[in-house]
């Protein structure tokens, strides 16, 4: 029995949630996404004592202690590095990373960036609900421009990250979105990112229903849904809106999308762009994609064909490389070079 | 060299017992190639060594420039010695930059070796002289050899073709080849370091062991001026064994490796390049084999975290790094702390605040190592005093961090990083194991439950059934290691903590005089690597009759359980420290003595003279005039 084997028994649910009591607000979107992941890990055959949560600072990165795993909630922006750490020193353990958008991407934008372009294998889960929540509401850097907040009464001046093209740009080797409240798709796309070897980047639209609430509401409204949300499936055509008639097309002669009828105007079915989860170019340009004008992409944006081995497998391949012999001698280093002997004195 | 005064023909070598040579160059003249060369060799005829290195911070300054100058200080001896020299009694200056810079610090009738051939007019004013000093007599107080080095290399490695840039780097050889003849040095060991170095361009290597030939030669074959001579050092009476040069950085990393090796752990580096810690990453990145994984980080932050994951892990976690890089590291030792993991920081101190001075030596991290952090945060503090005893404090860094879960800082600094000292080589075999037991029964289990002896937590890893837990930054409860904001128990815990680090005290030796008597007139402090000075200093005083004391501390958090009673014991306490004053403040501090700091923050080591002068002056005492040179 390997650590990666499934469990003798099938876990539940309940065997992946801890005794603590869940203190998020009341209606935040943190529940949904604790309540995805309990659902799904059984489902996925993995070991309690196998898994790691790894978290940094913020209201997301209280998670690991609502789950009956391991878990190490650690310090502001930091998660990445750590968990790069727990990676280096046992790859068969299965780490989850929980982040935000404050904590992925502003104080730890550095080592997320890092993260993502060394490919350490590890799923990532950032959170992302365009404000900071623990401490009373202040602008993020996903917080869109003009953002009222305490620190910026008069409005934020400075542009938001896209997480997605943040993290297509540094390298990201798979990068998907999801909705907290759409279960569903959540839970499909975090065990898309689980399945990938490498850095599994799925961004989560979560609400804060305290100080930012309905910031994503102009696209996962019911009643909006299906007109502004794009559900990607690789090798399907992009196509959404309520009849299923819309969908996107590159403008011609130009490297962009651009949102058609079909019918209209002569469209037809081969015209709408099929969706090619391995191009990292049309990856980008959906992951910038946002309404009114365009739907936003959901779903699997890049899982790159050729991610290449992990970091943590090229980090223990040399190791196991370097001690291919057997393990060192310290000994016989440290007699090795210019040594002398210094004789007893004869007595 | 006090018997240098005197002029022997070169077939019979006047006997002297010790040497203080300093290599001065510009940046690009290789001397700390043609110093550790010099050493080695010293090392073999079984002579005692200690070296000194100061180069620039930048790597390759203006040629000729003042600032570029580069220098390599080996002091060797028929007998002990601890420091690497205090006056050089022969400088060899490669360019008129390199007298400036050096002159001033050379023994007055020392020999002064000059390369002529660089004393052009352009760099004769790079260098600030109106005239050449080789001319006006201003070196008049010094035994001067001028020498055309870079004519006579040219001259030696003409067959070889090279062209005159690259024919000109061998002159450092050449200088190399004339000193090791003046202090009847074997040749062997750098003929066969240059075939080595060279061996991809065995022309180079030709003709830079054509250049060393050359220079030994013409010691042999050329008149020197009255006064200058050959010269043969008796080998120092050194305990048996197997000896090797070693360098502080070294013996640290093979100090962390043997630490691992004792504690049955695999080893992990999180370390982010930064001078002058930056050799221990290279060391332990080429030792993969002996059960270590070694990660560049992207910043220093990122260095002690994945260090701190690895120890979450199971593996122990550790990082190298220097001054600037630790005051980044602070609020993740908080972390280490709060989560209570193992964990090495080394701290090679160099000059600062700020970036300061990168490749000088000084001691001004102890402060940050005992208190820069938030909250009341302990933690182990030790200090190495030798080259070779960062070995020896590396194991117990490691020791101490696996026995009471916690982050454990080894304190180094520049000086001791760079300079090589004889080293007797240790068998690891012969050192006592201290196997790390991990937390395998679930019954009982919480995170935070303790050894009732050291109380140090269960060290629980991944991977194991039935002992899933979480933890973090956050306050957990003395008895569950759940999340707690009660009052009561943070008191509690914050306690626990401290108790922990102060019980360290029970497990470490207690504080040893390294000379002299547990109570007097005088009792001088060390710590780190200010030991080969101060024992030299003391001892000389001791000679002279006076009551001093020599105590050197190597554990500065917890600090010894009897250090307060004997520095109790002395009228006067005297603290040299490379810094403006930690080391006396935390003496007075925690045990009420009126200890008084003497304080050199130049970026150099203290000479024995300065400590003498500190003794003399503590004591009253007028001191004795210097011995005649």
């Amino acid at each position: 029995m390997t650590p990666l084997d499934p469990p003798s028994t099938p876990l539940t649910r309940k065997d992946f949630t801890s005794d603590q009591e869940v203190r998020w607000c009341p209606g935040c979107g943190d529940y949904a996404i604790l309540a995805a992941v309990q659902r799904m890990l059984p489902e996925l055959g993995v070991r309690k004592e196998n898994t790691v949560f790894v978290s940094g600072i913020g209201c997301s990165s209280r998670f690991p202690y609502y789950m009956n795993t391991y878990g190490f909630h650690t310090i502001h922006g930091r998660a990445p590095a750590v968990a790069t750490g727990v990676k280096l020193a046992n790859p068969d353990l299965d780490v989850w990373m929980i982040t935000g958008d404050g904590d992925g991407l502003s104080i730890g934008g550095n080592h997320l960036m890092h993260l993502l372009r060394r490919n350490v294998n590890l799923q990532l889960i950032l959170f992302n609900n365009r404000i900071y929540g623990l401490t009373k509401g202040q602008y993020s850097p996903t917080s869109l421009l003009g953002k009222r907040s305490p620190s910026t009464p008069m409005g934020s001046v400075d542009n938001p990250v896209v997480p997605a093209a943040f993290a297509l740009g540094c390298g990201g080797r798979f990068v998907a979105r999801a909705v907290d409240t759409d279960a569903k798709s959540l839970i499909a796309t975090l065990k898309r990112a689980h399945e990938f070897q490498g850095t599994g980047f799925v961004e989560v639209f979560q609400n804060c229903p305290v100080f930012n609430d309905g910031a994503f509401d102009h696209f996962t409204a019911r009643d909006l849904a299906a007109e502004t949300q794009l559900h990607l499936e690789h090798g399907k055509p992009m196509r959404f809106g309520k009849d299923n008639t819309k969908g996107l097309r590159l403008r011609p002669g130009k490297l962009e999308l651009e949102v058609v009828t079909l019918g209209e105007y002569g469209v037809t079915e081969a015209d709408i762009l099929v969706h090619d989860e391995h191009n990292h170019t049309t990856a980008f340009l959906l992951a910038n994609l946002e309404p009114p004008a365009f739907p936003v992409a959901l779903g699997v944006l890049f899982n790159s064909a050729a991610p290449g081995p992990s970091f943590d497998h090229g980090m223990h391949e040399q190791n196991r490389q370097a001690r291919a012999k057997g393990p060192g001698d310290l000994n016989a280093l440290m007699r090795k070079g210019h040594t002398w002997l210094v004789e007893p004195e004869p007595t | 060299m006090d018997t240098f005064a005197s002029s022997t023909p070169s077939s019979s070598r006047e006997l002297i017992d010790s040497v203080v040579i300093r290599f001065a160059g510009d940046s690009g003249d290789g001397m700390q190639l043609t110093g550790s060369q010099f050493a080695d060799s010293t090392a073999l005829m079984g002579n005692d060594l200690s070296t000194l290195p100061d180069f620039p911070a930048e790597i390759r300054a203006p040629a000729g420039t003042t600032f570029g100058v580069s220098g390599f200080q080996v002091h060797f001896a028929g007998h002990d010695i601890k420091t690497p020299g205090d006056a050089p009694d022969v400088l060899v200056a490669m360019n008129p930059a390199a007298l400036r810079v050096n002159l001033r610090d050379l023994k007055i009738g020392g020999l002064l070796v000059c390369n002529s051939g660089a004393f052009t007019a352009g760099n004769l004013k790079k260098a600030g002289y109106d005239k050449s000093p080789l001319d006006d007599g201003s070196l008049d107080a010094y035994r001067l050899l001028k020498l055309d080095v870079s004519k006579l290399t040219l001259q030696a490695v003409e067959p070889y073709q090279l062209g005159t840039k690259e024919s000109l780097r061998a002159k450092n050889m050449w200088t190399l080849g004339l000193m090791m003849w003046m202090f009847g040095r074997e040749r062997e060991s750098t003929v066969e370091w240059l075939r080595q170095k060279f061996a991809k361009n065995p022309h180079v290597a030709d003709a830079n062991v054509a250049a060393l030939n050359a220079g030994h030669i013409y010691g042999e074959t050329a008149e020197m001026p009255s006064g200058i001579g050959c010269y043969q050092v008796p080998k120092a009476k050194l305990a048996p064994g197997v000896y090797r040069n070693v360098t502080g950085n070294e013996a640290t990393a093979w100090g962390l490796l043997a630490g691992g090796k004792l504690a049955g752990l695999e080893l992990v580096l999180g370390s982010y390049p930064i001078t002058p810690a930056s050799t221990i990453l290279h060391t332990l990145s080429n030792l993969r084999a002996y059960g270590v994984t070694t990660f560049q980080a992207e910043d220093e932050i990122a260095a002690i975290c994945a260090a701190i994951g690895a120890s979450y892990a199971g593996a122990l976690g550790m990082t190298s790094t220097s001054g600037p890089g630790l005051a980044l590291k602070a609020e993740a030792l908080g972390l280490a702390v709060a989560t209570e993991l193992p964990l090495i920081v080394v701290d090679v101190q160099r000059g600062g605040p700020s970036t300061g001075l990168p490749t000088k030596t000084e001691q001004s991290d102890l402060m940050q190592a005992l208190n820069g952090r938030n909250g009341d945060c302990p933690l182990a503090v030790i200090a190495a005093c030798t080259p070779g005893d960062c070995f020896d404090m590396a194991i117990e860094a490691v020791r101490l961090a696996t026995k009471y879960m916690t982050p454990v800082l080894l304190l180094t600094d520049g000086f001791l990083a760079n300079s090589a000292e004889p080293w007797k080589i240790p068998d690891i075999t012969t050192i006592k194991p201290f196997p790390v037991q991990y937390r395998r029964q679930p019954e009982g289990f919480h995170p935070f439950v303790r050894d009732p002896q050291t109380l140090a937590r269960a060290w629980a890893i991944p991977g194991t059934p039935g002992l899933e837990h979480r933890i973090g930054g956050i306050e957990k409860d003395y008895d569950s290691g759940n999340i707690s904001y009660d009052p009561d128990n943070h008191h509690k815990m914050t306690k626990v903590r401290a108790a922990k680090i102060a019980g360290i005290a029970d497990d470490i030796p207690l504080q040893k005089m390294e000379q002299g008597e547990d109570s007097g007139d005088l009792v001088v402090v060390g710590w780190g690597s200010t030991y080969g000075a101060i024992a030299q200093a003391v001892m000389g005083a001791r000679r002279s009759g006076l009551k001093v004391s020599h105590l050197h501390i190597r554990y500065m958090n917890p600090m010894p359980r009897n250090l307060g009673e004997l520095l109790r014991n002395f009228k006067k306490v005297s603290v040299p420290e490379m810094n403006n004053g930690m080391l006396v403040k935390v003496l007075r501090a925690e045990y009420l003595v009126d200890a008084q700091g003497f304080n050199k923050i130049s970026g150099q080591p203290f000479k024995i003279t300065e400590i003498e002068a500190e003794i003399h002056r503590m004591l009253g005492v007028q001191a004795q005039a210097p011995a005649p040179v």
